[in-house]
């Protein structure tokens, strides 16, 4: 990963909205802070916005370094940034945190104003739909009433994807980069497998690790390891580990023989020790149960009939975790609505972390989009 | 894109957007670079899709601002409903595919309307080459056998045959020499064949 950003220094900002915020649970958050971060010049005709979602474990930081952070790239800085495929010299990016997050925006690590104490696992299920109306409510802050495109990859997509359901107005474009109408049965039980892992973890609590001092994470470092099996190729994973042993022979125990093992646990120590399990927990089930096809009876055509934006899809040959099958999904509902789409299928050796990388096929293919996006700004 | 412009480019595309209505819902089987869906699109307020398989086009497409959809003609069309076009246009790529007849077929499914173009096996350059004893190499095939995309050789009669056969019926047939059309000795003088067809 490259630690150069050609945006360089950003600060993050957050936003408090005191109004409640209805929830699709029926629950509501009573007010709620969200972080986030801008980049680029917001043109007079306030036309050039545009709104990046993240994915399970990213936030606000999309692009540009921290001042007092070496390594502090954001997760898409390859993406977006002057000159970049999103070029923050033509558009305002804004990076938003999502709702339950542990980066800064109200989630389970936050005081629970009617209790005085951590919500934990009390923070209510937040679904992608809510996630956008929060998002929706910054826009308004910001005086933005119609983005020039809304983009996300992966769960981030599905951000994308509602916005288009549930303000068709608000965005002249859609982005959606390696995700998927709603997840599959094998999709829901990966999740479920880590959730299981930090759910049966002893420090775990309840959720209310905080008061003990502690956190699950041997279940988080599990349900990690669970999670980036699906987002790698089995390709990718041969090439990059094979059967390669860490120390050249067969140990005959139960420690690190293979270097994928090692890696995997190196990876989900990482993360446990910067990621919050309760966040971890909500996020896969926001997740599981993006559908919105299913106010429809289960057809995409008929959830997505009220679209107005003109739409971008891109997806990975090797994703196996959101095939491009699923991508193919929205684009037949979408043609089936006689709605504008382009869509690329990239043959790509890198499974659905492909959407994160550096390929020039895929990046090209954002940047002429975007380019033509530009010209509508003008 | 202008029509000046478009003949310049491909006239032979100029001669086939005559007989696209304006406002038409166009499929463009096997799109290339979408120089025919951005004449459409521009000139004649059409809507629609263009395939491609290939990167470089899908972007050449993209570049066009002309709606692509990257995929494998050879799987079909199964994303599109039927008679979900007015037009279905499959212009130059058919000779490139390997299961023609199941492609037409659901070209017929999915439009009202097709116009199909390929090159010409019985262009008489072509038999000339044969009578010589060797393929054919020329502008409109310019390949050696051994690396050519075009992996179907068809005459003007060949086609004829099989659109019937898959339930089109041919409302028009020309036969274009460097876009123009020939009247005289058509699958001997032209290089490339024009379909307009109808689902009978």
């Amino acid at each position: 990963m490259n630690n150069m950003s050609s945006l360089g220094i950003v600060t993050p900002q957050s936003m408090h909205f005191a109004a409640a915020l209805a929830l699709q649970s029926g629950a509501s958050l009573a007010d709620y802070t969200l972080m986030y971060e801008t980049y680029g010049t917001l043109n007079a005709a306030r036309s050039n916005a545009v709104l990046v979602c993240h994915a399970l474990n990213a936030s606000h930081h999309v692009a540009g370094m921290y001042a007092d952070q070496t390594k502090s790239s954001g997760w898409w800085d390859n993406m977006v940034g002057p000159g970049k495929a999103l070029d923050t010299d033509k558009f305002f990016v804004i990076g938003v945190n999502n709702l339950g997050s542990c980066f800064g925006s109200t989630g389970p690590m936050h005081i629970n104003p009617s209790t005085g104490k951590p919500y934990g696992a009390s923070f209510p299920v937040v679904t992608v739909e809510d996630w956008v109306n929060a998002q929706a409510r910054l826009a308004d802050a910001l005086g933005i009433h119609q983005f020039a495109a809304v983009m996300g990859g992966s769960l981030g997509g599905m951000q994308a994807l509602a916005w288009s359901i549930m303000y068709p107005a608000r965005l002249r474009h859609c982005v959606i980069v390696a995700s998927t109408p709603k997840l599959s049965a094998q999709n829901i039980a990966f999740n479920d497998v880590a959730r299981q892992a930090i759910l049966t973890d002893p420090d775990f609590h309840g959720g209310d690790y905080y008061a003990h001092g502690v956190v699950p994470k041997n279940g988080l470092s599990v349900a990690r390891m669970i999670g980036h099996i699906t987002y790698l190729s089995d390709d990718d994973m041969a090439e990059k580990f094979g059967r390669d042993l860490r120390n050249g022979a067969y140990q005959f125990g139960f420690g690190v023989d293979f270097e994928i093992e090692s890696y995997l646990r190196y990876q989900g120590l990482k993360f446990s020790e910067y990621f919050d399990a309760n966040t971890y927990l909500l996020i896969t089930k926001a997740l599981d149960y993006f559908d919105p096809a299913r106010a429809c009876g289960g057809d995409l055509s008929c959830a997505l009939a009220e679209t107005q934006a003109q739409f971008l899809l891109v997806s990975f040959s090797t994703d196996w975790r959101f095939a491009p099958e699923r991508s193919r999904e929205i684009v037949q509902a979408l043609v089936n609505n006689q709605r504008r789409v382009t869509y690329a299928e990239i043959d790509a050796p890198h499974g659905h972390d492909a959407f994160l990388l550096e390929d020039p096929r895929y990046h090209n293919l954002v940047r002429t989009y975007y380019d033509r996006i530009a010209l509508e700004c003008a | 894109m202008n029509f000046n412009e478009l003949s310049v480019l491909r006239p032979d595309l100029a001669f086939i957007a005559h007989w696209i209505k304006p406002g038409a819902h166009i499929l463009d089987v096997g799109c290339g670079d979408g120089v025919m869906l951005d004449y459409l699109q521009t000139d004649k307020q059409c809507s629609g899709y263009g395939i491609e398989i290939a990167d470089e086009r899908v972007l050449a497409s993209t570049k066009r601002g002309i709606n692509v959809i990257q995929q494998n003609m050879e799987n079909g069309l199964a994303i599109f409903a039927d008679k979900a076009f007015d037009t279905v246009l499959c212009l130059s790529s058919l000779q490139m595919m390997v299961n023609v007849e199941a492609i037409l077929r659901d070209i017929a499914r999915v439009g009202r309307e097709a116009i199909v173009s390929f090159p010409n096996f019985a262009y008489w350059p072509h038999r000339l080459a044969l009578i010589g004893g060797r393929m054919p190499v020329s502008k409109s095939l310019p390949y050696e056998w051994y690396d050519t995309p075009n992996i179907r050789c068809a005459t003007i009669y060949d086609f004829e045959e099989l659109a019937n056969q898959v339930g089109l019926q041919v409302i028009e047939c020309v036969a274009l020499n460097d876009g123009r059309p020939v009247t005289f000795l058509p699958n001997w003088r032209g290089n490339l064949a024009v379909f307009r067809l109808q689902k009978k």
